[in-house]
C-alpha cells in the first residue's frame, strides 16, 4: 500500500495505491506528472507524508534519502551511467548477474550487454532503462513515459514484459504516460491530473468492457482522385477508412484514434 | 661558455616536487568542494566562489605577502604553529601551502563545471541504487567528467610550476630547498647570465607546451570517446 499526501510549490496530492496496482498518470504537460515521481522517489522536496507498506518516506518535513527508498525509476531522459556497459548499468544497481542477463535478454538487448550507452539507439537506452529500475525489484516501480521511444511493435512486446515483471516481482507501478492505447493495454487504474491536482481517477478493467471502441493506430495516409484515406491497424489487419479531408489534415501517422466496435 | 651539463637543474626538481605534491593535495582538498558547490543551493555558494577565486585576480605578490605575513611569528598563526615546531617562511612545507592556496581555483574550477555539466539524473539513479555520496562520486561522477578532471589536474601541475610571486615572497631563494626554476630564471637575469637564462627559459617553455598539449590532446581523445 502507498499512500500519498503531498503538496509542494508544483503539485497537492492526496492518494491511496494499493500493493500490486499499476497505475497510469496522465495530464497535460506541466501537470505534475514527472514532479509526483520525483516526490515519491525523494529526489524532490514535498511537504505531508509518503507511507509505503508500513514505512514512512515522508512524515510532515523529514524525509527519508532516496536510497533508502525501495523505488526503481525509469526516467524521461534514462540517465544511464555512460562510463559503464548496459550490463555494469545494471550490476551496479544490483549485483545479480542472472537476473540483469534475463532482463537484457526480455527486451532484446543480450547481444549488446557489452556497449556502451552512447552506442546504442534511444530507443535501445530507453529499454535499458527500465531494466536498470526493475532489477533491484524495488517495492515500487516509477516509470517515466517508459515507452515513448518505441516503434508500435517493441512497444507492445514491452508493454507485455512489463506486466510480466510487474506481476512476477509483485510490483506496485506507476507510470506516466501521453499514450491512451498504452494505458489502456497496462494499467488498471488512470489517474488524471491538471495544473497539480487530481481530477480524475478512474478503474480501467471495468471501463474498458462496457465502452464499445478501441484504440487503433494510423499507420499510413493517402490521397486518391480528390478522396481521402487513412490505414489504420486493428489488432494485425490493416483497415483502410476514408475520412474528410480537415480530419485527414489533422491526423498524423503514429496517432491513436477511437474507433467504434460494431458487435 | 655553459653547457647544459654545467647547469644546475635541482630548481627543476624543486618545481616538480613542489607541483606534483600540490596537485595531490589540492585534488582532495578540492573535491568535495567542487562537489558540494556544484550540488548546492545554499545562499553562500557565491560567497565560496568569489573567495576560491580571489588568487585569480590577485597580483601574486598581494597573495603572497599577506602570506608572509601570516605565516611569520609574529602573526597568530605562525605563533600558534611555532608551539609545534612547524616553520612555514622560507621552507618548502611553506611554499606547499602557499601554493595549495595560489592554486586552489585552477583544480575547483574545472571540477566544479564538469560536475555541473553532467546529467543529473546519473548522480539520482545511483542514489536510487542504494549508494551513498562516496561511491557515487567516483564511480559515476568523477569518470563521467574525465576530460574536467584531467584539465583540473594538468592545468594545476602547470600553473604551480609557473609560480613566481607567491612563491618568491613565502619562500625566498634558498638553494636546494625553495629555490624553483621560475625564481632561478629570474636570478640568472639579475646577473645578467643570459644564457643559462635562455637555456632555463626554453625548458619552461618547452614544459608548458608540452602540458598544455597533453591537455588538448587527452580532451580531445576522451571526448572522441564520448561520442
Amino acid at each position: 500500500m502507498l499512500k500519498l499526501d503531498i503538496k509542494n510549490q508544483i503539485i497537492d496530492i492526496k492518494l491511496d495505491i494499493k500493493k500490486g496496482e499499476i497505475v497510469a498518470i496522465s495530464g497535460d504537460s506541466g501537470a505534475g506528472k514527472t514532479t509526483l515521481l520525483r516526490v515519491i522517489s525523494g529526489l524532490e522536496d514535498a511537504k505531508g507524508n509518503i507511507e509505503a507498506d508500513g514505512e514512512f518516506w515522508l512524515k510532515n518535513s523529514r524525509s527519508l534519502h532516496p536510497r533508502r527508498r525501495s523505488v526503481g525509476f525509469a526516467m524521461q531522459n534514462f540517465a544511464l551511467f555512460e562510463n559503464m556497459t548496459i550490463l555494469d548499468n545494471l550490476l551496479y544497481v544490483e549485483n545479480n548477474l542472472e537476473l540483469a542477463n534475463r532482463l537484457l535478454e526480455s527486451v532484446d538487448l543480450i547481444e549488446f550487454k557489452d556497449r556502451y550507452p552512447k552506442q546504442l539507439s534511444g530507443g535501445q537506452q530507453q529499454r535499458v532503462a527500465l531494466c536498470r529500475a526493475v532489477v533491484k525489484r524495488p517495492k515500487i516501480l516509477l516509470l517515466d513515459e517508459p515507452l515513448s521511444a518505441l516503434h508500435s511493435k517493441m512497444r507492445l512486446k514491452l508493454q507485455k514484459e512489463i506486466l510480466k515483471l510487474h506481476k512476477e516481482f509483485n510490483l506496485t507501478t506507476i507510470f506516466v504516460s501521453h499514450n491512451i492505447t498504452e494505458i489502456y493495454n497496462m494499467a488498471n487504474r488512470v489517474v488524471e491530473l491538471k495544473r497539480g491536482r487530481v481530477v480524475g481517477d478512474k478503474l480501467i478493467e471495468k471501463e474498458i468492457y462496457e465502452q464499445p471502441f478501441i484504440y487503433a493506430e494510423i499507420v499510413e495516409k493517402m490521397e486518391s482522385y480528390g478522396k481521402y484515406y487513412i490505414i489504420l491497424k486493428i489488432s494485425d489487419r490493416l483497415v483502410k477508412n476514408s475520412v474528410e479531408k480537415d480530419r485527414f489534415t489533422r491526423y498524423n501517422i503514429g496517432d491513436f484514434i477511437k474507433v467504434e466496435v460494431k458487435v | 661558455m655553459k653547457s647544459l651539463l654545467d647547469l644546475d637543474f635541482t630548481p627543476f626538481l624543486i618545481s616538480f616536487k613542489l607541483a606534483l605534491i600540490t596537485t595531490i593535495i589540492l585534488f582532495f582538498v578540492a573535491l568535495p568542494i567542487a562537489w558540494w558547490l556544484s550540488q548546492t543551493k545554499s545562499r553562500v555558494k557565491p560567497f565560496i566562489e568569489a573567495i576560491s577565486s580571489m588568487p585569480i585576480v590577485l597580483p601574486p605578490s598581494v597573495l603572497g605577502f599577506y602570506l608572509l605575513v601570516a605565516f611569520s611569528k609574529n602573526s597568530p598563526i605562525g605563533e600558534f604553529l611555532s608551539h609545534f615546531n612547524i616553520e612555514l617562511l622560507f621552507s618548502f612545507s611553506g611554499l606547499v601551502v602557499a601554493s595549495v592556496i595560489y592554486s586552489f581555483p585552477f583544480m575547483l574550477q574545472p571540477l566544479q563545471s564538469g560536475f555541473e555539466s553532467l546529467n543529473k539524473g546519473m548522480i539520482e539513479q545511483s542514489f536510487l541504487a542504494n549508494k551513498g555520496v562516496i561511491t557515487t562520486l567516483f564511480r559515476v561522477a568523477l569518470p563521467n567528467i574525465k576530460p574536467a578532471l584531467i584539465t583540473a589536474l594538468i592545468i594545476t601541475f602547470a600553473h604551480t610550476i609557473g609560480e613566481f610571486g607567491v612563491v618568491l615572497m613565502v619562500g625566498g631563494s634558498i638553494p636546494e630547498q625553495t629555490k624553483v626554476a621560475s625564481v632561478a630564471i629570474y636570478e640568472m637575469v639579475e646577473i645578467m647570465d643570459y644564457k643559462a637564462a635562455h637555456i632555463y627559459s626554453a625548458i619552461m617553455l618547452l614544459i608548458s607546451f608540452s602540458v598544455l598539449l597533453l591537455v588538448y590532446i587527452l580532451n580531445r581523445k576522451f571526448k572522441l570517446k564520448a561520442l
